[in-house]
């Protein structure tokens, strides 16, 4: 199906029927998600409205005769610069949410007034720019080799300078990142010996290992608090964050008659 | 259908995209539409390929698009700097040259 599709759009015709319902089909889905990326509320959202976008223009390289493109699209930036956004995201908070209020006065509608002005310049552009055009088509350029060997062949031989340019230009990204996101250390690192010191210093129960999380009849779950003798729940048999969902022991059921 | 579709909708994603950039305060959504007038930008050069009848085109997308991979890596290692000394990752909280 998907080689019929190449080789109908291949024959150097504007285009096919069906790259017009694949057109059609996709157009309206990466706008719509372009526009859910700008208003949605949360990053993570945003997020996977950018990689819809980026899976439809796949979709429209291969259609456009580029397979190559469509592979290094989806492989660069679905797969490895989404994820990247992906764990910064992570790794600063899901929920750090964005404040509404507007610092600058009026600020939303006259980027709204602008950015309507500007596609309405860039489309009168196109509209008039574009009569000049005949689609010639990429495959008289592949001269028989097929895509991928057209552009290898292109790429080592008259981009060849570029191309290394482009291998200096990746390494020093690369060693910016690490320099940017490296972190000295401010004090020296505490050594085991210390620890403990420190523990038997605080003196009591901090020397001996925290209790276990409690184990009934009925419940054995990890957040299930140990009882102390005197019926109280023991803080520190569960960790924090599982507090939350547990904040009484749940023996509470009638057929074990608590 | 005419192949020029394909730049109405890439001129149509860009300004999204621009309008998403002027909006959004948070640094990574903002970077995020950044990326998004980026791969406009690719679509137009691939549809521009295929009504010149040479692969120049294709061979300056995919330049853009390890320019762009560069430079996610890069950016985004200075957002997490500077939410790490502000805890926040907000555009507004990055002032210091204000006054």
């Amino acid at each position: 199906m998907t080689s019929t599709v190449l080789a109908a759009a291949s024959s150097g015709a504007p285009a096919t029927m069906h790259e017009a319902v694949l057109f059609w089909l996709l157009a309206p889905i990466a706008v719509a998600a372009a526009i859910g990326l700008v208003v949605a509320r949360s990053a993570v959202h945003a997020a996977m409205m950018l990689a819809a976008v980026m899976m439809c223009l796949a979709a429209f390289y291969t259609a456009e005769n580029a397979p190559f493109l469509a592979v290094v699209q989806v492989v660069v930036y679905t797969g490895a610069v989404l994820m990247l956004f992906l764990f910064v995201l992570m790794l600063i908070g899901v929920d750090s949410t964005e404040s509404l209020m507007e610092t600058l006065r009026g600020q939303r509608v006259a980027a709204g007034v602008i950015g309507l002005a500007f596609s309405i310049l860039l489309l009168a552009a196109i509209d008039g720019g574009i009569a000049s055009f005949h689609p010639k088509g990429v495959v008289s350029a592949e001269a028989g080799k097929g895509n991928v060997a057209a552009i290898a062949q292109l790429l080592f031989s008259r981009y060849v300078f570029a191309f290394e340019a482009t291998s200096a230009l990746l390494i020093t990204a690369g060693l910016g990142a690490m320099v940017l996101a490296h972190r000295e250390r401010t004090s020296a690192r505490q050594t085991q010996q210390e620890r403990m010191q420190e523990r038997a210093s605080r003196g009591g129960a901090a020397i001996a290992p925290l209790p276990g999380p409690g184990v009934y009849a009925d419940h054995d779950a990890i957040d299930t608090p140990a009882l102390l003798p005197d019926g109280t729940i023991a803080a520190l048999s569960v960790p924090s964050y599982l507090q939350v969902s547990s904040a009484q022991p749940r023996r509470e059921d009638p057929e074990l008659g608590a | 259908m005419r192949v020029d579709y394909y730049l109405y909708l890439s001129a149509v994603l860009f300004t999204i995209g621009a309008v998403g950039v002027l909006v959004r305060r948070n640094a990574i959504v903002v970077f995020m539409c950044v990326e998004l007038m980026l791969n406009a930008v690719n679509l137009s050069l691939v549809t521009f390929a295929r009504l010149n009848g040479s692969l120049d085109g294709q061979i300056i997308a995919f330049f853009v698009m390890v320019v762009a991979a560069a430079e996610v890596v890069v950016g985004l290692a200075i957002i997490m700097s500077i939410f790490r000394s502000r805890r926040s990752a907000s555009v507004d909280d990055a002032n210091l040259l204000k006054y």
